[in-house]
């Protein structure tokens, strides 16, 4: 649906801004096309004529980097995406079972949304959170050592409406919109929600301490920065 | 003697505001910086170099040597791009870092970018990890507040612009140059080499691209000195790194450590592999690294000793799997990831990722044969060395080693008509009969 003269007015406003961080207006693109997933929960063909647009290239060639990039959905997808792990080290560790069970009790296939719009299901790739295998993304939050079970009551939660807290994260899970609104780089001002670090990012930091391992004491700062060329 | 860890970067993520301004200030933070901007760029530069500190994103390249390459009073603008799009399977420490402590990258990012004469820099983080591209984000603001970012910092008439860019998911744009080309607004695809990124980067112009880790490593190395971080490490592996266990170990984590620490000495104090059973085999540096098994335990983990072993130590991302774990599911499932995210521009890595994944996928079902082992074999020794970039490399590792290591394995899969693996004993919910006498998963 093309967008309203309100939406129009603001979103020109908005990408202003975006482009306004870069050297080159046509790096402001990936940050856009995040903009457009918040406005629209995905990248429409009107979210394709308003990037060309506004950055002066053609709509094929918006389309070209829009197709290129996963995060980028070209079709409606849940107020909540939830995405397994099943790249091989959470595999092993469960991630298959859990997509699997998710599957059967969602009903849907890779990238399918239920009916009610509210979550949709994706396979997805190492997110960098290995030491909390299986783990699984909500609107790219982290929800860490996952079972089959843990999996199901999460979404059934979501699809309740039910508050849900991801294990490093903001208090409250924010929406797919909202969570793409921050990726183009408007905050929601929830930096400073949720632990520094989780409990395994620490486990070395724990045993160092109690055992009193240190890195070793800097010199006298006065030598500090000659160099150490022997 | 140096203790066994050596807690730097990580040693204050226990702290509940050690991802905010004052928190990093109270831990000691912000105090190379001043230091730095009193300092020729060029002296900069020469500590770098003289701390031995190497590339932290897998390759390993001398840090200063890169800064070094940067063209100077070239009439152009420079660039510092940081890559903080970790993808690699199994490397997950950027991601805490910057979660738990995004000021010391940032600090980091001011000190490289006044070294190598640039005035806007780049955080390139994956879009996937939310939370933490809202802590960049605060951490950015803060420091523009506190006047570490704009204009004339800290009085120094020095201006540096730090933007945050995240990403939209693809493996590829960890490859430094395709991630230039997603910077530049376009599809990430990797770029011919030469001219290399130091002499025409970003914009075409002269850009230095650092992992996260490289970078976060500055401000230590500033603040106390070349010869101190020199003296953590192996001769020519020098300084700290955070390894990351993953897996069957009893307690995964990330373990900040002098470089040549082992598996054995790290997987002691992570309380071993899980009880009841052994370790089959291990990734040292991320799935695009050759396997190694428990023939491996005592190697000294640094580039050269990983390197004589026959892997690589790449991110240090060090993937447990125990006697569980079938190498050809696991070899499939890598695979499969990299087809997926083989960007097509180069025809050995978009066809042989293709056929690896259904030749290995036929093997894994139990209808293959010697053949194509032997077939797979020659899939590899003609993407080796013959792709565009990294990646089509990467693909083979864990198909070499794997049928190097565990060719009967293969060869069992075809016998039995089927995987003689049981899925759900490797699992973490493993039920106590599964995982031993001792119990479940942890």
């Amino acid at each position: 649906m093309p967008f309203s003269d309100e939406a129009l007015a603001r979103l020109e406003t908005e990408a202003a801004e975006i482009i306004s961080r870069y050297p080159k207006p046509r790096s402001a693109l990936m940050p856009l096309l995040h903009l457009m997933q918040a406005e629209e929960g995905y990248v429409s063909e009107d979210a394709i004529a308003f990037c060309a647009a506004r950055l002066g290239l053609t709509e094929t060639e918006v389309t070209a980097v829009a197709s290129f990039y996963t995060m980028y959905k070209r079709h409606p997808v849940g107020e909540y995406h939830v995405g397994v792990c099943t790249n091989t080290l959470c595999a092993i560790m469960g991630g298959d079972q859990i997509m699997a069970r998710l599957s059967e009790h969602l009903g849907l296939g890779q990238d399918e949304a239920t009916e009610d719009g509210k979550i949709s299901l994706e396979h997805i790739e190492c997110n960098a959170a290995c030491d909390y295998a299986p783990v699984v993304m909500v609107n790219w939050e982290f929800f860490d050592n996952m079972t089959p079970e843990s999996a199901a009551a999460l979404v059934d939660d979501l699809r309740s409406g039910k508050a849900v807290t991801p294990s490093r994260g903001p208090g409250r899970l924010c929406t797919w919109r909202q969570a793409s609104r921050i990726l183009a780089g408007f905050g929601d001002g929830q930096a400073a929600d949720g632990p520094a670090a989780g409990p395994a990012s620490l486990v070395g930091l724990k045993i160092a301490k109690d055992r009193g391992w240190t890195a070793p004491e800097a010199p006298d700062s006065s030598t500090a920065t000659e160099g150490a060329s022997r | 003697m140096t203790d066994t860890l050596t807690p730097v970067l990580t040693a204050h993520w226990d702290e509940p505001d050690s991802f905010t301004l004052a928190g990093y200030r109270r831990a000691g933070g912000y105090r190379a910086l001043p230091k730095a901007l009193a300092m020729p760029p060029d002296d900069i530069i020469a500590v770098v170099k003289d701390s031995g500190l190497r590339g932290r994103g897998g390759a390993g390249f001398p840090t200063g040597m890169k800064w070094s390459f940067i063209p100077q009073g070239d009439g152009k603008p420079h660039y510092l791009v940081v890559n903080a799009d970790e993808s690699e399977p199994g490397t997950c420490k950027d991601i805490p870092l910057m979660m738990a402590n995004p000021q010391v990258l940032i600090e980091g990012v001011i000190i490289a970018s006044y070294a190598i004469r640039c005035n806007q820099a780049f955080i390139y983080v994956r879009g996937e990890v939310l939370h933490v591209v809202r802590r960049l984000q605060q951490a950015v603001a803060e420091a523009y507040e506190a006047g570490y970012l704009g204009r004339d910092i800290l009085g120094s008439g020095y201006d540096l612009d730090l933007t945050v860019h995240a990403g939209a998911g693809a493996y590829i744009c960890g490859e430094e140059t395709a991630l230039l080309d997603s910077l530049e607004g376009y599809r990430g695809l990797p770029r011919l080499k030469p001219p290399f990124p130091a002499v025409a980067g970003l914009y075409a112009s002269p850009t230095v691209i650092n992992n996260v880790e490289s970078i976060s490593s500055v401000p230590s190395i500033v603040l106390n000195g070349a010869a101190w971080f020199a003296g953590l490490g192996t001769e020519k592996s020098k300084g700290y790194g955070i390894f990351s266990l993953s897996g069957h170990v009893v307690t995964p984590g990330q373990y900040e450590a002098p470089l040549g620490i082992t598996l054995r000495e790290l997987l002691d104090l992570a309380g071993g592999v899980r009880p009841g059973h052994r370790l089959k085999f291990w990734t040292p540096g991320g799935s695009s690294v050759p396997l190694l098994t428990d023939e491996h335990l005592d190697v000294p983990l640094d580039f050269e000793s990983v390197g004589a072993a026959g892997s690589q130590l790449g991110t240090r991302a060090l993937q447990i799997f125990d006697d569980t774990t079938c190498v050809v599911r696991a070899v499939l499932r890598w695979t499969e990831f990299y087809q997926h995210e083989s960007c097509g521009k180069c025809t050995p890595c978009r066809e042989g990722t293709y056929w690896m994944v259904r030749v290995l996928d036929r093997l894994e079902q139990g209808k293959g044969s010697e053949e194509d082992l032997e077939k797979l074999l020659d899939i590899c020794d003609n993407v080796l060395g013959r792709a565009f970039c990294a990646l089509g490399d990467g693909a083979t590792s864990p198909i070499t080693s794997s049928i190097r290591y565990f060719r009967d394995e293969y060869i069992e899969h075809q016998k039995r008509g089927g995987c003689p693996f049981d899925a759900s004993a490797s699992t973490l919910f493993a039920t106590s009969g599964s995982a031993g006498a001792l119990g479940g998963g942890r």
